[in-house]
């Protein structure tokens, strides 16, 4: 027993027989990557880069640093310095930088990297940009008898974190902090803007789940009970809106819900409202929900189709047998099976909710918007820095929900039509 | 479902509410769908049904928004529609533009995303493959990380890769790129990000194909001497081209209705469908974009009929039955 042990198998040419298995399952694994991998490639440089490149944007802003280095060297010569009252050399290369940002014409850039953190600089460094030529030692009384503001705590504290091209600094403002005098702190009631709006874009899009999981709950069931022809037939109807064009299907919930749209005009009609009590139900939040609820509907339609489908009948005619009431056949026997279809249509559309553009950007209004269209709002501005740090914060939520949708349900699981 | 006989008056009432709530669920899917058909034929310039149309007055329908669709941007629109007036519109009709660049962009970046999706599905669903989990995460999720996100990123990153147009790289691929020789605003990077939105759709559609596929099929291909060229045409292709072409249209229906990478990333060069719509949407609002939008009800419905019976097939082959 112990003799053949030791005897090691081996193949037909004499390998040990370990060795050429590990080999075979080793180029076997190879073969598969080698399959995957230029799509990998692919992502990479069109997916994974750009998204890398946005993150590294959201802590690097070169706007104050490239331009003020004399201010820089100091900063880095004196990084314990006193913000409430900078010495007289700090001055001197404020105003020698300040006369480079005029001939040079980077003032605008500069004001703008130090206003994202200090509200109202851009004016400030004009004027200073203009006057720095004229400006004679002692700086520091020189520049303070321009405007007073210069000697400002949070000023000095900005422009030593600007003086650095890479900084959280766009993070900070993000989670609403504000720059005081005092260092970074949590801003007033009228500060909270971005924290306010992902809370109320995971709100609403909460809302929207729960909608989409009320009205599918019922004709998921219908379709995974009625026989296959007929329920074939209704599928079409869950799936056709699946292959419309989104814009489609916005452009006609704004002929529907507008305030000279179809249904005002029907209730009006009926005499259910009157002329002038025409319903506002476009431009605003009604407009996102009701339209977002349209378009994610079939993402929570086909996952608890899918699921209960598979759940026998014969369940609840035993439950109903042994003396359950309908009610509770339904609660105790039916619901329990269909949980996983809940969890990953749920999961589903509260992923994509979180994330949408399109929809409130058109018929969302004034207060119809959520966190995407700020996104773009602040692309649009030019503001790419604090673009790229809220929408890094957003990606950081969406990773944790699929994260989460991943664990619980696995993304293989994932199925269209 | 059925009630069954043993079912209270309660019951019964419940049953027949249940009914009525599905029914009215099929409605709010389908009327925002069906509505703008009729609506595309108003002869006024309103997006609600006026008096005339509900009369069925003849008067009150026309198809001059769909006429609209070929006139604006038309050089000499109230000419006489000779050759002449045609070809004027196949070049620079607006709307006839947007389609053509939405046509071609969606084509190829079908075509990109699914051979390399086709490939990579192959890969994973080998039974050796290394790390599926996380790769199958990371191919995925296109979909699942938001398109402003996406195209944010994007548009910062194409606007950097660029090759000077007078290197030997600006020499080979200077034609696909913008004048700058960058990947923003050129054909080309809407393809690529595009061909980027599609990936998911064909990984998931091709994986769920080859999930019943029969491995030892490729053994036996194998064993009577195919070579894995042979193999794939001949004995797997087959078997899962249903998957590949539902996969593909998915890419194509992703591109042809992507707006936000487009307005982020592509010059005024790139007009597409939906931008144009986009922004007609946001600026002036004309039925004009009821008529682009019956038509692309139309058209998937067309696609959807494909699918389906793609499906069915898929299915019989592969010798499941029902759904």
């Amino acid at each position: 027993m112990a003799e053949a042990a030791t005897e090691l198998l081996t193949t037909a040419d004499g390998r040990p027989l370990k060795a050429a298995l590990a080999a075979a399952q080793s180029r076997a694994k190879r073969r598969a990557f080698l399959l995957v991998l230029p799509l990998l490639l692919f992502v990479l440089l069109t997916f994974l880069v750009p998204i890398g490149y946005m993150l590294k944007r959201s802590v690097e802003h070169d706007g104050f640093s490239s331009s003020a280095p004399a201010l820089d060297a100091w900063f880095t010569e004196n990084p314990g310095f006193d913000p409430a009252n900078p010495p007289e050399e700090a001055y001197a290369a404020l105003v020698s930088d300040l006369a480079r940002m005029q001939v040079e014409k980077t003032t605008g850039m500069a004001g703008t990297r130090i206003n994202y953190t200090v509200p109202g600089t851009i004016s400030l460094f004009k004027q200073g940009a203009r006057e720095a030529k004229d400006l004679v030692a002692p700086f520091k009384e020189s520049l303070l008898a321009l405007d007073p503001e210069w000697g400002k705590p949070a000023l000095w504290r900005g422009m030593s974190a600007a003086s650095s091209p890479y900084t959280a600094e766009f993070y900070q403002v993000a989670s609403d902090r504000k720059l005081t005098d005092d260092g970074w702190a949590r801003g007033g009631d009228k500060d909270r803007i971005y924290l306010y709006l992902f809370f109320k874009t995971f709100l609403i899009s909460g809302l929207i789940t729960v909608i989409c999981l009320l009205i599918a709950f019922p004709v998921s069931h219908l379709l995974a009970t009625l026989p296959m022809a007929k329920s074939s037939l209704l599928m079409i109807l869950v799936l056709l809106p699946f292959w419309t064009s989104l814009l489609v299907r916005t452009t006609s919930w704004i002929a529907l819900l507008q305030e000279q749209g179809i249904v005002n005009d029907l209730l009006v009609g009926i005499g259910l409202i009157s002329e002038d009590g025409r319903l506002t139900m476009m431009y605003n939040m009604t407009g996102t929900i009701v339209a977002m609820t349209h378009v994610l509907l079939p993402f929570m339609i086909l996952p608890l189709y899918s699921v209960m489908r598979v759940i026998p009948p014969s369940y609840a005619r035993a439950a109903r047998s042994l003396g359950a009431t309908s009610w509770t056949t339904f609660r105790r026997v039916y619901l329990p099976q269909t949980l996983p279809g809940i969890a990953a249509g749920s999961l589903l559309v509260f992923i994509l909710a979180v994330g949408y553009y399109i929809t409130p950007a058109l018929v969302g209004g004034a207060d119809g918007q959520l966190i995407s269209n700020l996104i773009s709002f602040h692309m649009s501005k030019s503001n790419w820095s604090l673009a790229a740090a809220i929408a890094g914060m957003l990606l950081v939520a969406i990773l944790l929900l699929y994260w989460l949708y991943d664990r619980l349900i696995g993304i293989d699981r994932l199925k269209l039509g | 479902m059925v009630l069954p006989t043993y079912a209270d008056p309660l019951e019964r009432v419940w049953h027949y509410t249940y009914l009525v709530i599905c029914g009215l669920v099929f409605l709010f899917l389908i009327a925002p769908i069906l509505i703008v058909v009729p609506l595309s034929f108003n002869a006024e310039p309103y997006f609600t049904f006026t008096d005339k149309m509900l009369a069925l007055d003849p008067a009150g329908w026309s198809m001059r928004w769909y006429d609209t669709l070929l006139t604006l941007g038309h050089p000499a629109p109230e000419t006489v529609r000779d050759s002449s007036w045609w070809s004027a519109a196949w070049h620079r009709a607006t709307w006839v533009q947007a389609a053509k660049n939405s046509f071609w962009v969606g084509l190829w970046a079908t075509i990109l995303a699914t051979t390399l999706g086709t490939i990579a599905a192959l890969g994973l669903s080998r039974p050796e493959m290394p790390y599926r989990r996380v790769i199958m995460a990371l191919l995925i999720s296109p979909m699942i990380v938001p398109i402003i996100i996406i195209a944010v990123g994007m548009s910062f990153f194409f606007a950097k890769a660029c090759v000077a147009p007078d290197s030997a790289m600006g020499a080979i691929f200077g034609y696909f790129l913008s004048e700058k020789g960058c990947l923003a605003n050129s054909h080309l990077g809407v393809i690529v990000a595009h061909a980027v939105l599609g990936i998911p759709f064909v990984i998931i559609t091709v994986t769920a194909t080859l999930s019943g596929f029969d491995q030892s099929l490729i053994r036996a291909a194998h064993s009577l001497g195919a070579n894995p060229r042979t193999t794939f045409f001949k004995v797997i292709m087959p078997l899962i081209l249903p998957g590949i072409i539902s996969g593909a249209l998915f890419a194509f229906v992703t591109s042809f209705d992507e707006v936000v990478a487009v307005l982020f990333i592509a010059g005024p060069d790139q007009q597409t469908i939906p931008r144009q719509m986009f922004n007609g949407i946001r600026e002036a609002i004309s039925p004009a974009i009821l008529a682009v939008a019956t038509i692309l009800v139309v058209i998937s419905v067309l696609l959807l009929t494909t699918v389906e019976l793609l499906r069915r097939r898929s299915d019989r082959l592969r010798g499941v039955t029902g759904r």
